[in-house]
């Protein structure tokens, strides 16, 4: 501890002790145990204890009885304990504080108890404190065991479940040198503190009481989950049979906290390769469980890696019953899934599974989602069911728009609840969209198209659903194979595009923007894939969509220009753009394009369309796209002056990173990965460098960056540093003027320089010769700057000093008012 | 009567009156039967494959046979669209009652009467079809000509004459106002929140509650929000009034309207409009204000053409009282509550009562054109099909949910122009009624027979039928059906001075009786618990006999008798008093108590007491004064 600190401390400890004084916040208390962390982590605590004895007398202080602040109640637990974990210092301690603090006689049975933060930090204080031996005899002696257990079902969640994870901790430190020796040893033969906590497991396990049994599960979960020791075998061998029991019954009580239980032993690599009956459990429960609890634990099972066959059968066949019921209950293919059905008993009907609205929508929502997460796995089930899969979410997209005729009363029913549906379709689109890594019978991607394109033309799809539409739709645009020999659509994708087209205008036309934002995202994915195709470019070309998508750049709603700002891009760039046929214009609307973009990187009031100007341009440099290519210096010079001056920090930076590109054409990429590194000088003839650089000071390229390593925004800063530090290091084999005193201009470049980096960057550099410019750049400690760029900009208040000096401040104990004000 | 709305579906049946003479439907060829006999060729016209009458456009008259209207005391009219045979009902059939409805639900109303009379009165047709009525002839027609109904009662349009001496009869309600009916029932006109002024209503007396739920909305649009809490407690719900499409979400249709409205202005075409001139225009100009500077439509002129176009916007302004809780709040700024006037103001939206006038010098395309009738059978919009039907650029965009929009296009047959259906009816879906329901928990729910089953064309929609426990008594047209529920209890008023004099006694805690002598006086179904007449003094004089000295005198009262005899104690008590050789059985309602010596029976049950002796009265009133010591009186 720095002796700043140490002359802080003692006064600190005297408010914490004082109950008249107003604590500090939680915040405060929080970073201060945060700093005693990182310093007994790094040292010794006794030492510590030593050194600042005012610890030591707030610790002490606090036992008196006193109105204390709950708040400085829990702290001195928590520091305690925190000090508490190094044994030496916890020997220190024993004597008499430790017992007070954490015994009986402590707050445990004061009126602060009464306080969640009191109990919260008493819990952690043990837990810190309980990292050796000693610490497992105190605990048994002070009864904080069975402190433990009751604050299992405390009021307040973050303490039961605390107190549920101390209970993890003690029973693995307690078996930490007793099981681990002798892993054949018996539950009867380990600690006594074990054993308690076990009997106290086994009793809430044979509990009527579902929150006891919840207790239980989710601390035997957390123990399975984070402690992959041999003992933990016996333990499962020892409580298998009571978790089996649960499964008796009806309904089977906690049930979720049991599938959390299966699942974190299933994943356990002690348990799972051992034959300790786990596989049996997880089968017997997915046939007790509930068709919307059962899910959950199929799809745990399913991403196993290691699992018998006939148990990955099980668990997809459960996960899949939903989708059956609603093939069956549409007749559509029936029995199409049957031979995935281990189970092999009745088939479930849509009037007990899908009984309700609410729990139709519900059981189908997880059970589309936890299909899409299986789907892209390896150890996902094989043969994956990619048709019958597709018929039911069709089939369900179907139901949902009330497109579908079910024929059937439970195909009747299943209609009437969904029809509407939202969150069902939103997470049907999604799985589609999933579904499309995979092939399907060529009449099932018929229905595909033809369903989404339902989607996309149907008024009634609302906005998000349309987004996951439009999504879903280029996944399988993706998806669908090329026609050989050309890089082209296949015909039937072609066909489906000519359909799509004609409902895009009338999206980009839409009064709810989010809609024309989709459209607008989907249109620049799809010239971003297809644009040099020549089917996909025909039929765009046919269509209003380029049209209204330039007068979409002067849309009321920002998000909506920013996408009409990249999709114009992506069209330009394409050649996509529709331009006039007359002779006397050639490229006069292409030129406008690029002075559209420049009026709205200079006028418009919203960060996002700037944004996506800048992305475009960057893009269009780096591509030499034609309206770039004909005058790259006035385009990037025009471009870097607006940059310049605009308020938003990205639009800045993202200058910076055409400023880059520009400097790599015309220097030369950088031979390193990073493009920044500093790279030790290419001998590189004198005079052609000082010709490359010219261009760079026409651009006034460097008045940009200099003006951005002043910037407030760090990461401005930070690029521009960078950038710099690249070409000082491009620029090392120039041999000009040696030296920033020999030219004057350097100097008063210099001198502009710090009345920059000072606030005032009101006059200009003007126009700079590359000389000056390398003489500038060799003279600045950029190195430095970098340095302190990547310290965080809140380093001086985030020091303990200034954090001692703030607690300090806010009860005036400095006796002077300078409080950091931030 | 509850409301008294006007099917116009029978206009369809008609040949479009156009404003101006129209070459095209005047030379459309005469029908002939089968066999060739043109006897009808005057009267029926051939338009690509359908017969149409070439007459005055006729309406179906709401059912008269089934009821004498002139005996309809009441008739609560719930919105503008539930009142356009008003007049029909108030000069032609001896009603001699009165008309409920609110302010604006009359003034809206009347321009709506005045546009239908005014746009078939402009284009006088001397023809008048009716050789085709004749049953024989009827049946030799094609459809659906051959299957409209009760054809010979269809009636051409009113005057103005009749339309305002019809809606002199109405007397003008507020929300939550109360109207007592004859003493018998109070009826309450509620927010329903479909268009300005509409109302459900509520029927009740002191102990029945009947609620009346016509259009209404749960949207929020530009009319005061639905009143629901007063629903509930209902005994009966009558249900009707739901949207007409159920399948069409009003939002996704807005959506629809706009961006087709947008694609067609943008290649260069006109936009027509068909709809009435106040209700959902008032909303899709809202939503077009927000919208065409997004759409880049700034500079494309909106026009609306309706005799009553500029009393309607003006209408919409000025019953604020009447509107959403936004739009009200704006008047208090002050702003006019609807964003139309400054689409008047800065001359996006222009408004002419016909096309002849200013309109023909300021009109410019491409344009949006709103202008009526929906059917497409007389008003201007007639002249706008003729002169946009040839070009596809054109697009006709039917918002309007009432007409079936197929036949509204069938005498403009072969059309190029694009056809689009947006019908916006903001009225109470199926999802929504389900939701009201449960919300309202009426006891029983009355709905016309279509509601409670699935559209005949989407039989499997089971979520397009009224879902309710218990299920909804249905009924069809001239079915008559008795609500299920009976009157038992009437209020009854004490007068004050008759109440101060009564003393009562508590029987129960809580509960206290008292007898009371009183005369009851009922007029105009209302009842009076008056003071009795002082008995007459024997006055010796000679003075007049007054007519109250003709009620009889009451007789002196014997006290009532309250609580239970404790058979025990009873018998007890008879001991005491010299019985003995008693003997008690219980009975079904109670216990007989047996005094074998007295060969005298005492039956004791919750609600009587018999003493069966044989002729010793003495004995009868010995026991009977035992009894009554058990028995509290008053």
């Amino acid at each position: 501890m720095d002796p700043e600190c140490s002359q802080l401390l003692p006064a600190l400890c005297s408010v914490l002790a004082d109950p008249r004084q107003p604590v500090a916040d939680d915040t405060c208390l929080e970073k201060l145990l945060d700093w005693f962390k990182t310093i007994t982590e790094a040292g010794s605590s006794l030492l510590l204890l030593q050194e600042n004895p005012c610890l030591l007398g707030l610790l002490c202080h606090v036992l008196k009885p006193q109105d204390l602040s709950p708040r400085v109640l829990a702290f001195s637990l928590r520091l305690a304990g925190m000090l508490a974990a190094q044994e030496d210092c916890f020997q220190y301690l024993q004597g008499e504080l430790l017992p007070r603090l954490f015994g009986e006689a402590g707050p445990l049975g004061g009126a602060a108890w009464t306080a969640p933060s009191v109990r919260s930090g008493w819990i952690q204080g043990l837990r810190s404190l309980a990292r050796h031996p000693s610490a497992l005899c105190f605990l048994a002696d002070c009864g904080a065991v069975d402190t433990i257990f009751s604050l299992q079902g405390d009021s307040s969640l973050f303490v039961a479940s605390a107190a549920g994870q101390l209970l993890v901790h003690i029973l693995g430190l307690s078996l930490q040198g007793a099981a681990e020796g002798h892993p054949g040893l018996q539950t009867g033969d380990w600690p006594v503190c074990a054993q308690k906590i076990v009997s106290h497991i086994e009793e809430s396990l044979r509990s009527a009481a579902t929150p006891q049994i919840t207790q239980a599960l989710n601390v035997l979960t957390t123990t399975f989950g984070h402690c992959h020791n041999p003992w933990t075998q016996v333990l499962w061998v020892r409580l298998s049979p009571l978790v089996a029991c649960l499964l008796e019954k009806d309904p089977v009580p906690a049930a979720h906290s049991l599938v959390d239980l299966l699942l974190s032993v299933a994943r356990s690599s002690v348990l799972s390769s051992s034959s300790c009956g786990l596989w049996e459990t997880l089968a017997q429960t997915l046939s007790h469980l509930s068709p919307t609890q059962a899910g959950p634990l199929a799809l745990g099972i399913l991403k196993l890696q290691e699992c018998p066959q006939a148990l990955r059968a099980q668990a997809f066949a459960v996960l899949l019953q939903p989708l059956t019921c609603v093939l069956e209950a549409t007749a559509q293919a029936p029995g199409l899934l049957d031979s995935l059905d281990g189970t092999g008993g009745a088939s479930v009907t849509v009037d007990t599974l899908l009984p309700s609205k609410a729990a139709c929508v519900g059981l189908l929502c997880r059970t589309l989602a936890h299909l899409e997460l299986l789907q892209p796995l390896p150890q996902r089930p094989s043969p994956w069911p990619q048709a019958p899969l597709l018929g039911a979410t069709v089939t369900i997209l179907r139901l949902c728009s009330g497109l579908a005729t079910p024929t059937s009363d439970a195909g009747g029913h299943l209609c009437a609840f969904l029809v509407g549906c939202v969150r069902v379709q939103r997470a049907a689109l999604d799985f589609l969209g999933t579904l499309s890594q995979g092939t399907g019978p060529r009449e099932l991607v018929t229905r595909v198209f033809a369903v989404l394109l339902e989607y996309l033309t149907s008024p009634d799809s609302s906005p998000t659903v349309l987004k996951k539409a439009f999504q879903a739709t280029f996944r399988w645009l993706q998806s669908s194979p090329e026609t050989p020999g050309c890089s082209d659509l296949d015909p039937h994708a072609q066909l489906f595009l000519r359909e799509l087209l004609p409902v895009l205008p009338k999206r980009l036309c839409s009064p709810c923007w989010e809609v024309r934002d989709s459209g607008l995202e989907f249109l620049t994915q799809m010239i971003g894939h297809w644009g040099g195709q020549a089917g996909f470019r025909r039929a765009l070309l046919a269509s209003e969509v380029p049209e209204l998508t330039e007068q979409l750049l002067r849309d009321p709603e920002s998000y909506v220009r920013a996408s009409a700002v990249a999709a114009m891009g992506q069209l330009s760039s394409q050649g996509l753009r529709v331009t006039p046929a007359s002779p006397e214009h050639p490229g006069g609307r292409q030129k406008s394009l690029l002075a559209e973009l420049l009026r709205i990187l200079s006028t418009d009031s919203e960060g996002f369309p700037r944004r996506a100007v800048m992305h475009v341009f960057t893009q269009w440099l780096r591509d030499g796209h034609a309206d770039v290519a004909g005058d790259t210096e006035r385009f990037v010079a025009r471009v870097l002056q607006v940059a310049s001056q605009d308020l938003d920090w990205e639009v800045r930076a993202q200058g910076l990173e055409l400023a880059l590109v520009f400097l790599e054409q015309t220097l030369g990429r950088p031979s390193s990965h990073c493009p920044y590194a500093v790279t030790p000088p290419v001998a590189a003839p004198p005079s052609p460098l000082a010709q490359a650089l010219r261009p760079l000071c026409r651009v006034q390229l460097f008045e940009f960056a200099f003006r951005a390593l002043f910037d407030c925004d760090r990461p401005v800063a930070q690029k521009s540093c960078d950038l710099l530090l690249f070409l000082r290091a491009q620029t090392a084999s120039y041999s000009g003027p040696q030296g920033s005193g020999s030219v004057p201009e350097v100097a008063s470049v210099e001198a502009a320089l710090q009345r920059w980096q000072a606030g005032d960057q009101g006059q200009p550099l003007g126009y700079l010769e590359p000389e000056v410019v390398v003489a500038v750049l060799r003279s600045m400690d950029l190195e430095g700057l970098r340095g302190v760029l990547a310290e965080s900009s809140d380093r001086v208040e985030k020091s303990p000093q200034s954090l001692l000096q703030d607690m300090l401040a806010t009860v005036g104990a400095l006796g002077e008012d300078e409080a950091d004000c931030y | 009567m509850l409301d008294c709305g006007l099917d116009m579906t029978s206009t369809l049946n008609f040949l479009p009156l156009p404003l101006v003479q129209s070459p095209r439907l005047s030379n459309l060829p005469g029908w002939s039967l089968k066999d060739g006999n043109a006897f009808l060729d005057k009267e029926l016209k051939e338009c690509s494959g359908h017969v149409f009458v070439d007459s005055v456009p006729e309406f179906c008259l709401p059912e008269t046979e089934l009821i004498d209207l002139s005996t309809v005391d009441v008739i609560l009219i719930s919105n503008y669209h539930c009142m356009m045979a008003l007049p029909y009902i108030t000069e032609h059939t001896g009603f001699t009652g009165t008309v409920y409805a609110t302010e604006p639900t009359v003034q809206i109303g009347r321009l709506l009467m005045e546009e239908l009379v005014n746009f078939i009165e402009r284009v006088p047709k001397a023809q008048s079809a009716s050789l085709w009525k004749n049953k024989d002839i009827q049946r030799l027609l094609p459809s659906p000509l051959k299957d409209a109904v009760e054809v010979s009662t269809w009636r051409r349009c009113y005057t103005m004459q009749e339309v305002n001496s019809a809606l002199s009869k109405i007397q003008l309600v507020g929300y939550s106002q109360k109207i007592e009916l004859f003493g018998a029932v109070q009826v309450t006109p509620l927010s329903s929140g479909y268009a300005l002024g509409s109302s459900n209503w509520i029927i009740q007396s002191h102990y029945e509650k009947v609620s009346y739920v016509s259009g209404s909305s749960l949207l929020t649009t530009h009319p005061q929000p639905m009143d629901q809490a007063s629903l509930k407690n209902s005994d009966v719900l009558v249900l009707t009034g739901l949207t007409q499409i159920p399948t069409a979400n009003p939002d996704g249709m807005v959506g629809e309207f706009c961006s087709n409205l947008a694609l067609t202005v943008r290649n260069g075409g006109n936009v027509l409009v068909p709809c009435y001139p106040s209700g959902v225009i008032y909303d899709l100009l809202e939503c077009l204000y927000q919208y065409i500077d997004s759409a880049g439509l700034s500079n494309i002129p909106f026009y609306f053409i309706s005799p009553v176009a500029n009393s309607s916007l003006e209408f919409s302004q000025i019953f604020a009282e009447w509107l959403c809780h936004n739009k009200q709040t704006k008047v208090y700024l002050p702003e006019p509550p609807f964003p139309h006037a400054e689409l008047i103001q800065t001359n996006k939206l222009k408004h002419y009562p016909s096309l002849h006038g200013d309109f023909s010098s300021d009109f410019r395309q491409p344009c949006v054109v709103f202008t009526g009738h929906p059917s497409l059978r007389f008003g201007d919009v007639v002249h706008f099909m003729e002169l946009w039907g040839k070009s596809s650029l054109n697009t006709v965009i039917f918002t309007e949910p009432d007409f079936s929009y197929l036949e509204a296009l069938a005498p403009y047959q072969p059309l190029a122009m694009k056809c689009i259906y947006c019908p916006i009816d903001t009225r109470l879906n199926f999802i929504q009624v389900s939701k009201l329901l449960k919300e309202v928990q009426p006891l029983h729910v009355v709905c016309p027979e279509q509601y409670t089953q699935p559209p005949p064309a989407q039989s499997h929609r089971m979520d397009l039928m009224i879902d309710c426990q218990p299920p909804a008594m249905s009924y069809r047209r001239a079915e008559v059906l008795a609500l299920p529920f009976k009157r038992r209890y009437e209020k009854i008023e004490i007068m004050p001075e008759l109440a101060d004099s009564l003393v009562p006694m508590e029987i129960k805690p809580g509960i206290s009786l008292a007898t009371v002598s009183a005369v009851l006086h009922t007029k105009d179904n209302k009842h009076v618990l008056q003071p009795p007449p002082r008995p007459t003094q024997p006055t010796g004089g000679k003075k007049r006999k007054r007519a109250s000295d003709d009620i009889p005198d009451c007789k002196v009262l014997k006290p009532l008798l309250s609580g239970s005899i404790p058979v025990e104690q009873f018998v007890q008590a008879l001991e005491k008093h010299g019985f003995s050789d008693i003997k008690v059985e219980d009975t079904a309602k109670g216990h007989i108590v047996l005094l074998q010596e007295a060969e005298t029976l005492i039956q004791i049950e919750e609600d009587s007491t018999h003493i069966i002796c044989d002729n010793d009265e003495m004995l009868r009133v010995r026991l009977r004064d035992l009894v009554l010591k058990f028995l509290q009186k008053f």
